[in-house]
């Protein structure tokens, strides 16, 4: 697909699409790069970002509100996630005194 | 109109993305996520996030980046599944479909609502058992004798 030089008057579908692929790619990248606990663990929350971005395009398409609500169940597993995840994370601090993940690899202590 | 201001906001999250993912140090990745989830979640998820990085303190990461094979595999890696998902999606959505503001109103609050309250209401109060169990897990994991 070519870019279109002169901007259009409405924006192309796909361009949605592409943007939360982009940002999902990136999510994924940090979370296999990074070394810090917490910045995998944002990692994680662009991707379901990502996701949210694809639902609301999808029921744009659609006209139907559908997306709208997947998108809200979303950020409230989102929100339930990050609750529960950064309970673990500190308790994982205290424990251990590193975020490295490189260093968390075994249960045991 | 809609062509720029797509093009501005999308520019500014897949930058804030890529701040997100290159830096060191914690707070700035923060910061950076903020900038990309700025509505719902700067007020309740990522000020959690916030605290819990000023409580835990942590500098920048202090070992070594990763080995320059890894960079030079996923970099390529990285763009080309970028362009693989952007070339699918091309060829898949046809170009006549444009999104123009205010071309769908059905995403108002009187619809999402009553589809919320009907449909939906199964999954709406799972979700409430849900949150419930999250508040208990957080609880339980932040006791002192863990």
């Amino acid at each position: 697909m070519e870019l279109p030089l002169s901007l259009p008057t409405a924006v192309p579908l796909s361009w949605f699409l592409i943007l939360s692929a982009i940002l999902f790619m990136l999510g994924i990248a940090g979370f296999l790069l990074r070394r810090n606990i917490i910045t995998v663990f944002m990692s994680i929350e662009l991707m379901l970002n990502a996701v949210n971005l694809t639902f609301v395009t999808f029921s744009y398409r659609l006209k139907q509100v559908d997306g709208h609500i997947f998108s809200f169940f979303v950020m409230v597993v989102a929100a339930a996630e990050a609750a529960v995840g950064l309970a673990i994370i500190l308790t994982v601090y205290k424990n251990r005194s590193t975020l490295e993940i490189d260093e968390v690899s075994s249960m045991k202590l | 109109m809609e062509g720029l201001l797509f093009l501005t906001f999308a520019t500014i999250a897949v930058l804030c993305a890529v701040n997100l993912v290159l830096q060191t140090h914690p707070i700035s990745s923060a910061l950076s996520l903020i900038a990309v989830q700025l509505i719902v979640y700067a007020g309740a998820i990522m000020v959690l996030f916030v605290f819990v990085i000023m409580l835990l303190n942590t500098g920048a990461e202090k070992r070594p980046a990763r080995k320059v094979l890894v960079t030079w595999i996923s970099l390529p890696l990285l763009f080309t599944f970028i362009a693989l998902a952007a070339m699918l999606i091309g060829a898949q959505v046809p170009k006549t479909e444009t999104v123009t503001f205010g071309g769908f109103a059905g995403g108002t609050t009187l619809s999402v609502g009553r589809a919320l309250f009907t449909q939906y209401l199964l999954p709406f109060e799972i979700t409430s058992i849900l949150i419930l169990v999250a508040i208990l897990g957080a609880v339980v994991l932040a006791r002192k004798e863990i």
